[in-house]
């Protein structure tokens, strides 16, 4: 019996006992089992606490530090709001994935080594997918096998680097490396894949808004972050990282803009968001990382809120298109004034989480004097406020009264919704406590008065941008194309093409084998066969005199010596 | 579907009174907004800001810098839009979707 059991294994097993189960039990496991996780991952010291031989190695399936715990942490804290948030209404299925979801964050936040890293990643690769199916439309399963496909592909890749590391260095063990040879190559990618960078970040806002009004909540939290994570352990300081985080962030902001539907909007800020911790990771400082990972924690809080005011707005009305929306502050106040906290933390507001962890990260840029890195995460930070802070909320509650009085928020979405608000305020307001908790020691004030009044200058002039621009941003009820055109478009036509040139090459390979066929039958019967009246026997079937016979021998007689001789 | 009107009506004397809803608090908020619009450049009177790239701490640049940034983002998002945008049932059209709701029935 070990001494520490990974804490990811209380997810699993009650990721199991939610199916049979039914009720009051039911609901009681989706609530306390996250709560329990919590608990156990408290208990993890530092260090590799548990070594289970696997083959040749010795994996190490729960190795505690500040980070580890930190993630896990949040995502413990994640499953149990998501929990919350969707017991009564969600199906048991999408509650069960959503366990084991969890489960395989948990278990990568504390894995020790790369095997176990892969085992838990592919686990929530597989389960996610079924959160994504439990969508339930047509257009659902639809983007569940693209999400599917794309996140085994990612899975390969991530193996290949795996392996070649193994292979190459004869070590398991987590550690970090630049990005400097093809293994290295390999298992960055196969993590961007995860963290949705280019060129593949349409995954994200392809399959996210697909899913259950519950499900996005879920989903929202865990693959991109425990990417993040693993940038952290593994590529700290990889300068590439930097420029993958910019174009992110800048993706992001430009596609919202573009988009339509509210819970796309969300999923494109996702990756902007993402974007931020990518870059923070490339920059690679103790206070870089403190912050990529102290806005990991804040994001998934903030952003889970945001999708939770996008899903009960879903769940009530029945619409997600921006077009379809508006005016629903007047029947939904509590799911509105949640959507707009959840706003003001993702724009970091002063006084808001987002507000006490991203601008660690503008910081550490200056402090390794990035000048363009800080202008550019500057102008993005007034991008989030103009296409998440005030767009996400103006359109779905304000906008034009689109005669929707939809009731407000079930209790127990009401609740999630609330815990998230409180803590978001929380983290803004009173940040040392969590600042105790980073993996580095933290030297930072983040209310600086000149600070709070550069940030409010920048803010409250996006708005105004916003409110002025408006006439530009009329929303059409119209898609945006992505790289993904390439494979759901472009790859499908090619495919269909060879298909069907196949398709062509077989019946005319068939109809020549045919031809071919008859042909030799044709000449079989001339040459060899017999007619059918006897009288025109092919050529060799006749009967010939003997002399004739006698006659050909002698000539092949002859034929062969002269052969012979030469 | 007698009682039908009346509630409309209701409803919607309702949706007027709602104090965000009428236009006479719209331009109040309005006006509230551009006062605190002033003051946040303003107070920099009062509260330098400790720039860390010599320009980011004149006087507005926080203000003039977010605008601009913004009315940047939306031009190209606007630019962008006019070959990006596709009907929103663009990929439906692919016929692969259809294939699967035919199996289902």
């Amino acid at each position: 019996m070990p001494e520490y059991l990974p804490p990811a294994v209380i997810l699993i097993v009650a990721a199991l006992l939610i199916g049979p189960t039914r009720g009051h039990v039911r609901s009681a496991i989706v609530l306390l089992a996250p709560l329990a996780t919590l608990w156990a991952i408290w208990q993890v010291p530092d260090g590799v606490v548990l070594t289970v031989p696997f083959l040749d190695y010795q994996i190490e399936p729960v190795e505690g530090s500040d980070l580890r715990r930190l993630f896990a942490t949040i995502f413990a804290i994640m499953a149990f709001a998501g929990g919350l948030f969707s017991f009564r209404q969600a199906r048991w299925y999408e509650l069960a994935a959503a366990n084991a979801y969890a489960a395989g964050a948990v278990g990568v936040s504390f894995a020790g080594d790369l095997i176990t890293l892969f085992l838990f990643w592919e686990l929530m690769a597989l389960f996610s997918t079924v959160i994504v199916w439990a969508g339930g439309t047509p257009a659902a399963r639809a983007a569940g096998i693209r999400y599917a496909v794309m996140h085994l592909i990612g899975g390969v890749i991530l193996k290949v680097g795996i392996e070649g590391t193994v292979v190459h260095t004869g070590s398991i063990d987590i550690m970090p490396v630049l990005a400097t040879n093809f293994d290295t190559w390999m298992m960055l990618i196969g993590i961007l894949i995860n963290a949705a960078a280019p060129p593949v970040s349409a995954w994200l806002a392809d399959a996210y808004p697909e899913s259950s009004p519950t499900g996005s909540v879920f989903l929202s939290a865990f693959t991109t972050k425990t990417a993040v994570l693993a940038l952290i352990l593994l590529f700290p300081g990889e300068p590439v990282l930097i420029w993958v985080g910019i174009y992110m962030v800048m993706y992001g902001i430009i596609y919202a803009l573009l988009e339509n539907d509210a819970r796309r909007i969300l999923a494109y800020s996702i990756v902007n968001q993402v974007g931020f911790m990518v870059c923070a990771v490339g920059i690679g400082t103790q206070m870089a990382l403190n912050g990529a990972a102290a806005h990991a924690f804040a994001h998934i809080i903030y952003k889970a809120l945001l999708f939770m005011s996008a899903g009960v707005v879903v769940y009530r009305t029945g619409k997600s298109k921006c077009t379809e929306l508006g005016g629903l502050f007047r029947t939904m106040p509590l799911t509105t004034v949640c959507g707009i906290i959840g706003a003001l933390a993702i724009s970091s507001f002063p006084l808001t989480s987002g507000f006490t962890t991203k601008s660690m990260i503008s910081d550490a840029a200056a402090s390794q004097h990035l000048v363009v890195v800080w202008y550019l995460l500057a102008a993005a930070s007034a991008g989030v406020f103009l296409h998440a802070g005030i767009k996400f909320p103006w359109f779905v509650f304000f906008q034009k009264d689109s005669g929707l009085r939809p009731k407000d928020a079930p209790w127990n979405m009401a609740a999630a919704m609330v815990l998230f608000a409180v803590l978001c305020i929380v983290l803004g307001v009173y940040p040392q406590p969590f600042y105790e908790l980073l993996p580095y020691p933290v030297d930072y004030e983040p209310y600086k008065p000149g600070k709070v009044l550069f940030y409010l200058q920048l803010l409250l002039f996006s708005g105004l941008a916003f409110f002025l621009l408006l006439p530009l941003m009329q929303r059409t009820r119209t898609i945006s194309l992505d790289t993904d055109w390439v494979w759901r478009v472009a790859l499908y036509r090619v495919a269909y093409g060879i298909g069907a040139a196949a398709g062509e090459a077989g019946g005319l390979l068939r109809e020549t084998v045919e031809r071919i066929r008859g042909d030799i039958g044709r000449f079989g019967r001339r040459h060899l066969g017999a007619g059918e009246s006897g009288q025109d026997r092919g050529v060799f079937s006749q009967a010939w005199p003997i002399g004739v016979t006698a006659l050909w021998i002698a000539v092949l007689l002859i034929a062969y010596v002269v052969v012979y001789l030469l | 579907m007698s009682g039908q009107p009346e509630r409309d009506d209701r409803n919607d004397r309702k949706d007027r009174d709602h104090w965000l809803a009428r236009p006479e608090n719209i331009r109040l908020l309005w006006r509230g907004f551009w006062v605190v619009l002033a003051l946040t450049v303003a107070a920099q009177i009062f509260i330098p800001v400790k720039g860390h790239f010599v320009v980011d701490g004149w006087l507005a640049f926080g203000a003039v810098f977010g605008f601009f940034s913004c009315l940047a983002m939306v031009l190209v998002a606007k630019a962008l839009g006019y070959s990006l945008k596709r009907d929103e049932d663009y990929y439906l059209k692919g016929g692969y979707l259809e294939d699967m709701e035919d199996r289902d029935a």
